[in-house]
């Protein structure tokens, strides 16, 4: 399966804005935080897990999807949210704790919930699976063709959650796709050191499902993957498994020292940026204009900008709000 | 030596662990990311270089499975320590920790030991939202078989931790982030002290007055202690002498402590960063008012959490976690006196 010109211009645009969100991010979060680094200061408190380098994984799954199809997510959730088209204001309003956030602020970076789209992210690593499971549930009781996205690291494959979920999919032939993100990384612990086998998209046979590997997280190959995955699934078929070999440009967290790290491999990863990829093959192979794609970037950026100065300038909500919303 | 030696609560946390695997080879530790990061937060640091990776374990994202393998080895002569790096994680893997750990002396009617020490990071405020913040005391407190200890400061990090780990039952070890000393997150004064560097235990059961008073008892432990010890210097200068207990381990509890302040100021505070409802604060005030209601001047008080899953906002989160301000004003209401403009 190959792209078409559109769908290779939106997956440019969902990567090129993940990035810039990203990189943008990376200087608001430490806005208050220097000279001394202290996590609960600043503009954008807390912990923050970003996702620059990951973002085939969120736009060549996305592009096959539609608003009614699910996504869950993870802790690192800002590059699949932009791609599953979560609005970009109330996000950043969300992420710096402002009234007008998709919770009103009571959620934060790990905590985005969107029903418009149908996504939602979780802290505890494993989580995505399950809710994935009950999405492709509902739509087929519901009579629907809908299908469910389950993004996981390569470290929640080895939770107990996950190996539950794989099974139930499959046993109930649910429309689910789970995504496996392979940065490899754990926080500071390598794959080789967590997992027993060398590539999780094996353990997919095991749990009666078709597993891919995708190596050198290649936006095309993704593509091709994720759209028979997701074909397959809306057919009734059942649920696939994708693992993707990403990269993580920055740490587990900001503020992450990364002494656990190996001093040259962020520069080795950087020197096959997967959007400068793109770009090279949107130009050379299928003819798409350099305005055109200088173009999208420069829109893709505006949204962003836009998104951070709406963010800014929203107010905090009362302090008695954090009563609301416990019960439905 | 150095008799003044200060140390950070994570420091004395990782010496004790070190010094009682020097102590005993069958004393190991596991957990995610203890071995080459040093705990991300901190507890420890520096165990892998002296160790080794046969005894400092880096586990994969497998609670129930490397916790499991804890009471198992706990049963097969070993003394585990494991890391569960976040008390919010407990949900994936509690069957482990409240049925197995927890009961496996009882059904073999103390035949079987189970020496395992689960050590774990608590607390908020620091903008980590609803699933990385909490603080969970009443949780574990209140499934029987688990002994439970939360300390304030480093002296008494080491001789708790020391004498978790020689303990032949389970002991969950609760270590609040924000007293560990990280360089990434503040941390309140009193919590790095003088730690002696010999080894040295801390009896469980044992609270301590952390401040001694006569018109109020103030009645906490953790992060706790050092709010309500603010609250208390800010009332000092009203003429109001409170008395902080911090309580060091909440099973065994001791209650004597409690009743014995209490039987002196007659009236009673008690703070928790945990939820509110149907926890410490509350067993506290049934061990008073079913011990002798008639000890009580006035109504007592509780600061803890609201029941409502912990918000990110700062603003919101603020609002709704216990502070000095928010003690001191309790104290005033059970000496009806006019709160803080």
């Amino acid at each position: 399966m190959a792209p078409t010109k559109d769908q290779l211009l939106w997956m440019y645009a969902a990567m090129a804005k993940a990035r810039y969100y990203e990189d943008t991010m990376a200087g608001v979060y430490m806005e208050g935080k220097t000279p001394k680094f202290d996590i609960g200061a600043g503009t954008v408190p807390g912990e923050m897990h970003l996702a620059a380098g990951q973002e085939p994984c969120a736009a060549g799954v996305c592009v096959h999807l539609r608003p009614d199809d699910a996504v869950t997510a993870t802790h690192r959730p800002h590059h699949v949210a932009i791609a599953k088209g979560v609005d970009l204001k109330k996000m950043t309003a969300e992420i710096f704790g402002k009234k007008t956030g998709l919770a009103g602020g009571r959620g934060g970076h790990m905590h985005l919930l969107d029903p418009e789209v149908n996504f939602s992210c979780s802290g505890i690593i494993g989580e995505s699976a399950g809710p994935a499971d009950g999405a492709g549930l509902a739509a087929r009781l519901s009579g629907r063709d809908s299908v469910a996205v389950a993004y996981l690291g390569e470290g929640a494959a080895n939770q107990g959650a996950f190996h539950e979920a794989l099974n139930l999919a499959a046993l109930w032939t649910l429309p689910v796709v789970f995504v496996i993100e392979d940065n490899s990384w754990g926080i500071s612990v390598p794959k080789s050191k967590s997992t027993a086998v060398k590539d999780n998209s094996v353990r997919a046979e095991g749990y009666g499902m078709p597993g891919a590997h995708i190596a050198d997280n290649d936006t095309l190959k993704i593509f091709d993957a994720a759209g028979k995955a997701v074909k397959r699934a809306r057919a009734g078929k059942g649920p696939s498994l994708i693992e993707i070999v990403t990269y993580r440009y920055y740490g587990h967290f900001q503020g992450d020292p990364e002494v656990y790290r190996p001093e040259k491999e962020v520069g080795k990863l950087k020197a096959k940026d997967p959007i400068k990829r793109l770009r090279k093959h949107m130009i050379k192979k299928a003819g798409i204009p350099k305005g055109e794609i200088e173009e999208t970037l420069e829109a893709a950026k505006a949204e962003v900008d836009e998104a951070f100065a709406f963010a800014r300038e929203s107010l905090y909500p009362a302090p008695r709000e954090a009563l609301d919303h416990v019960f439905a | 030596m150095d008799s003044n030696r200060i140390l950070t609560v994570s420091r004395a946390m990782a010496e004790a662990i070190g010094q009682e695997m020097k102590r005993d080879k069958n004393v190991f530790v596991m957990g995610e990311d203890i071995g080459a990061y040093g705990g991300i937060f901190g507890a420890t640091q520096g165990l892998l270089e002296e160790f080794g990776e046969e005894r400092v374990r880096d586990t994969p994202i497998s609670e129930t499975a490397f916790i499991g393998a804890g009471v198992g080895a706990a049963m097969s002569g070993m003394r585990p320590i494991v890391e569960l790096m976040f008390v919010d994680f407990f949900g994936v893997c509690m069957d482990a920790i409240y049925n197995l750990a927890a009961k496996n002396v009882y059904f073999s009617g103390g035949h079987f030991k189970v020496p395992m020490v689960l050590m774990t990071a608590t607390g908020g405020g620091y903008s980590d939202a609803g699933q990385h913040s909490q603080t969970l005391h009443a949780t574990f407190a209140h499934l029987p078989g688990l002994k439970v200890v939360a300390p304030s400061n480093a002296y008494d990090a080491k001789g708790l931790m020391t004498s978790a780990i020689r303990d032949d039952g389970p002991v969950l070890y609760m270590f609040h982030k924000g007293l560990q000393g990280l360089v990434w997150m503040a941390s309140p004064e009193g919590a790095a002290t003088p730690v002696p560097e010999e080894s040295y235990t801390i009896p469980f059961g044992e609270a301590k007055v952390a401040r001694e008073g006569k018109d109020v008892t103030i009645v906490t432990l953790s992060m706790m202690v050092h709010r309500a010890l603010e609250a208390a210097g800010a009332l000092a200068g009203e003429g109001v002498e409170a008395e902080v207990i911090d309580l060091r381990t909440l099973v065994p509890l001791d209650r004597e402590a409690v009743l014995s302040s209490v039987a002196k100021t007659g009236r009673l505070v008690v703070v928790d960063e945990d939820y509110r409802s149907f926890g410490l604060t509350a067993e506290i005030l049934a061990t008073v008012v079913e011990t002798d209601p008639g000890l009580l001047r006035a109504a007592p008080r509780r600061v803890a959490y609201p029941n409502i899953p912990i918000p990110y906002s700062r603003p919101m989160e603020q609002f709704a976690l216990p502070d000095a301000a928010k003690i001191a004003d309790a104290v005033r209401e059970t000496l009806d006196l006019k709160k803080a403009a």
